[in-house]
């Protein structure tokens, strides 16, 4: 099981200190706390938004909630981002993000494995169009990918894991 | 002004400075490249040319790591420019051959060489390759040809020329006057004069005011404004310092999308190096003229492509489009004035303004001047990014350049500017792009992106896959927008479903029309075009799903059967064994059959059998 963390709200106050304590600064912010945490924990958002001038714990919230990059629920140690955009979905995404959902072990419903170790989600494009279809494995770009490419790749990561 | 930089002498100090490299190694450091291994690539050369003076008449051998080429599909691509070679596909086994046979050697290796697709020929030289000849480069000039993260390189290909000229001339009103003579219209999509956007926001010079630029790049299948970003930055750079002296700035932001780490890095060491060197930040060049530059990094919303919307995020709120007017030129950033230019109309500045707003409008059609950047994606066999003339049609760039389709499929569509765009098809494969004429076919320039679809795509699929991407990424605000996108998606599922009806048609259009008129922002104004096109010219694709309950290009898989012909099938048994779930009964040596309740339609049956006997319908 994913346990929730205990924030450090030193850590919290460090990170606000070097961004700059403006309210134009939230989301770089909300971006350093992720890299910590790999989420943004309840308890983060309403420090922030108490302690920053021109705040709340709702608007922080609501900045939380309104950008796809952030998650409110822990990610895995391996984020998998499967590209859906117009030219990998041509090139066939579909059938990698399935190979994806049928080799990992996520619970109903959510995108991040039992174990904590990965998480998936789609997104809409990275760019790298030439290589389509592809998936991102914290920030290594693996291209060209097919249904059976993605299983080596997963398979790889798990030996390494030992799992 | 009186500058404290000469700029002519730099450029030759810098120019100096390349060649005292020697032999150069150009390999290509672009996101596609890195993912192919250009890192290893890059090692070993340099560890084969440490010792290239006891080989070679060369004394030096330097491995430059330049931004992307366009030709990503090629990768790892590296180029030998004394020798007019590039190769593609290098891998780090290949570099030992490359390194013995052409450059102690100077004898090509063929097998490296780019194959030309028509002719299947070996191309040695690298303006031979059809890719790149038919191409006109502006914005992209120094792409893949310079070290990206060197700003003496920039230098020496003219970066920061423009600029010195402009400070010593010292008359803003004379840049924007040129600007707007080329003709530049904004390359983010909706083709706004540039050289108007400056004259407005100029307009309420005085106050603070700043430049922003809109290195957002959502649309799904560009990458156009990345390759600037990666391959160029000082060129964006140079840019927005022109365009700031122009309308009286002196603070900017360039906002950047999370998805682009590596652009991110390479701007942030530009922005440092040009600033210790004094081409940015306090007294540039030793002027009154100062402009400090800030990197702002978006968090995955695609509507923060917007201006309005990008500012609300650049001030750190949710970014939602405000109403407009005020227009960002008289209330913009924290109630500024502001300019907002996209990256790839702000990397065409310096060079318009160093060979002349003539030069510019001399490519290009009547309306549409200059050239423009294509993101070549889909179906096609050179994927890649190109930059042509305004008006080339796309008949030059699918077939000429882009090399025709893959796999010797049927041409069937091309998808232009993302989802704010539409589908065109075979009729429209002589007209000209530039802004007017792909309006009037239900299409827009957009960002630039063309993706190429063959006879096995299905059009109401891929109107259902962009009205589920803008249904995702509606901000929420405004009711057309965000119910609308819904329930058009809503229907779109039903038809691919082979759920839908006829009357649903009449809706769809309907409740398009209605998205299109009310909706608040250019998102949801432009959201029905791909539903649009696609029930304009394949109109007959939507009535197969709905009335003959079948999916002609056998994509959609409710409407999909997979059967095995008892004539052709020897009984192998390799379907049965490759099935997932056991759908696939039979005996060795008799035909085989598939039970239908239990198929999931994967296909996978359908490339394992040796005797063609499985198809879909």
């Amino acid at each position: 099981m994913v346990c929730k963390e205990t924030v450090d709200f030193k850590k919290i106050d460090e990170i606000i200190t070097e961004c700059g304590g403006k309210k134009s600064n939230l989301i770089a912010i909300l971006q350093k706390v992720q890299e910590v945490y790999r989420y943004l924990p309840e308890d983060a958002m309403i420090y922030i938004g108490s302690k920053m001038e021109g705040l709340s714990p709702a608007t922080v919230f609501g900045v939380a909630t309104f950008y796809a990059q952030f998650s409110l629920d822990p990610k895995g140690k391996y984020e998998i981002k499967c590209c859906d955009g117009t030219a990998c979905h041509v090139r066939g995404s579909m059938p990698v993000l399935n190979a994806i959902k049928a080799r990992l072990d996520f619970e109903e419903g959510k995108l991040t494995t039992k174990d904590g170790l990965f998480s998936l989600e789609t997104v809409s494009c990275l760019g790298a169009c030439g290589l389509a279809p592809v998936v991102v494995i914290n920030d290594k770009v693996y291209p060209q990918m097919t249904s059976d490419a993605i299983k080596v790749v997963i398979d790889t990561i798990l030996q390494e894991e030992n799992k | 002004m009186e500058l404290t930089i000469d700029i002519n002498k730099e450029q030759e100090l810098a120019q100096e400075q390349i060649k005292a490299q020697g032999f150069r190694v150009l390999v290509c450091g672009g996101t596609g490249c890195v993912a192919n291994g250009s890192e290893k690539v890059m090692a070993k050369f340099r560890e084969l040319g440490a010792n290239v003076s006891t080989l070679t008449s060369h004394d030096k051998m330097t491995v430059v790591p330049t931004g992307c080429h366009g030709f990503c599909e090629q990768g790892v691509l590296v180029i030998l420019p004394d020798q007019h070679t590039t190769y593609v596909k290098v891998k780090v086994e290949d570099v030992e051959e490359i390194f013995n046979s052409h450059i102690i050697g100077g004898q090509p290796v063929e097998r490296l060489l780019y194959t030309d697709p028509a002719t299947k020929q070996h191309v040695k030289k690298n303006d031979d390759i059809n890719f790149y000849a038919k191409q006109t480069r502006t914005a992209l000039e120094n792409c893949g040809h310079i070290n990206a993260e060197s700003l003496d390189e920039a230098i020496a290909v003219h970066g920061y020329e423009a600029l010195s000229n402009i400070l010593r001339e010292n008359n803003p009103d004379a840049v924007i006057q040129e600007i707007l003579d080329s003709g530049l219209r904004g390359r983010g999509g909706a083709g706004f004069p540039t050289g108007l956007k400056w004259k407005f926001t100029a307009a309420n010079k005085g106050g603070k005011s700043y430049v922003v630029c809109n290195g957002d790049e959502g649309d799904p299948g560009a990458f156009m404004d990345r390759s600037v970003m990666e391959g160029d930055p000082h060129k964006l750079l140079e840019g927005m310092a022109i365009a700031a002296f122009a309308i009286g700035a002196d603070e900017g932001y360039i906002y950047v999308r999370a998805e682009y780490p590596l652009a991110i890095k390479r701007l942030r060491k530009a922005i440092k190096d040009a600033e210790e060197r004094h081409y940015l930040g306090k007294n540039i060049m030793g002027t009154e003229f100062s402009f400090e530059l800030h990197i702002k990094e978006g968090a995955g919303a695609f509507v923060c492509g917007e201006e309005s919307a990008l500012i609300a995020s650049i001030e750190g709120e949710r970014g939602m489009p405000r109403p407009k007017p005020p227009f960002p030129a008289n209330k913009g950033l924290f109630g500024r004035p502001t300019l907002i230019n996209n990256v790839e109309t702000l990397a065409n500045i310096p060079v318009i303004m160093r060979k002349g707003a003539k030069w510019f409008s001399s490519m290009g059609t009547e309306t549409s001047k200059g050239t423009k950047t294509f993101a070549l994606t889909g179906e096609v066999n050179n994927t890649g990014l190109i930059e042509v003339p305004m008006g080339t049609t796309l008949r030059e760039i699918i077939f000429d350049i882009g090399g025709g389709i893959r796999n010797g499929k049927k041409f069937k569509a091309v998808q232009i500017g993302g989802p704010s765009g539409g589908c065109l098809t075979e009729e429209h494969l002589d007209l000209p792009m530039d802004y007017e004429s792909l309006t009037k076919a239900g299409a827009m320039v957009g960002s630039g992106g063309l993706v190429v679809m063959a006879e096995d795509t299905c059009m109401v699929e891929v109107a259902r896959f962009f009205m589920n991407f803008t249904k995702n990424e509606s901000c929420g605000k405004c009711v057309p927008c965000r119910e609308g996108t819904k329930n058009m998606l809503k229907i779109l599922e039903k038809i691919v479903q082979g759920k839908g009806e006829l009357k649903d048609l009449e809706i769809l259009e309907d409740l398009a029309n209605t998205v299109k008129d009310g909706s608040l922002c250019g998102l949801g104004k432009t959201a029905p075009n791909p539903v649009l096109s696609t029930l304009k010219y394949f109109k007959d694709e939507y009535i197969a799903h709905i009335v003959d309950k079948k999916c002609p290009a056998g994509v959609c898989t409710a409407l999909k059967t997979i059967s095995i012909d008892a004539d052709k099938c020897k009984g192998c048994t390799k379907c049965a064994r490759t099935c997932p779930v056991g759908a696939i009964e039979g005996t060795v040596k008799n035909p085989h059959h598939i039970d239908q309740s239990k198929c999931i339609k994967c296909e996978a049956c359908l490339n394992s059998c040796p005797f063609k006997a499985i198809s879909k319908a």
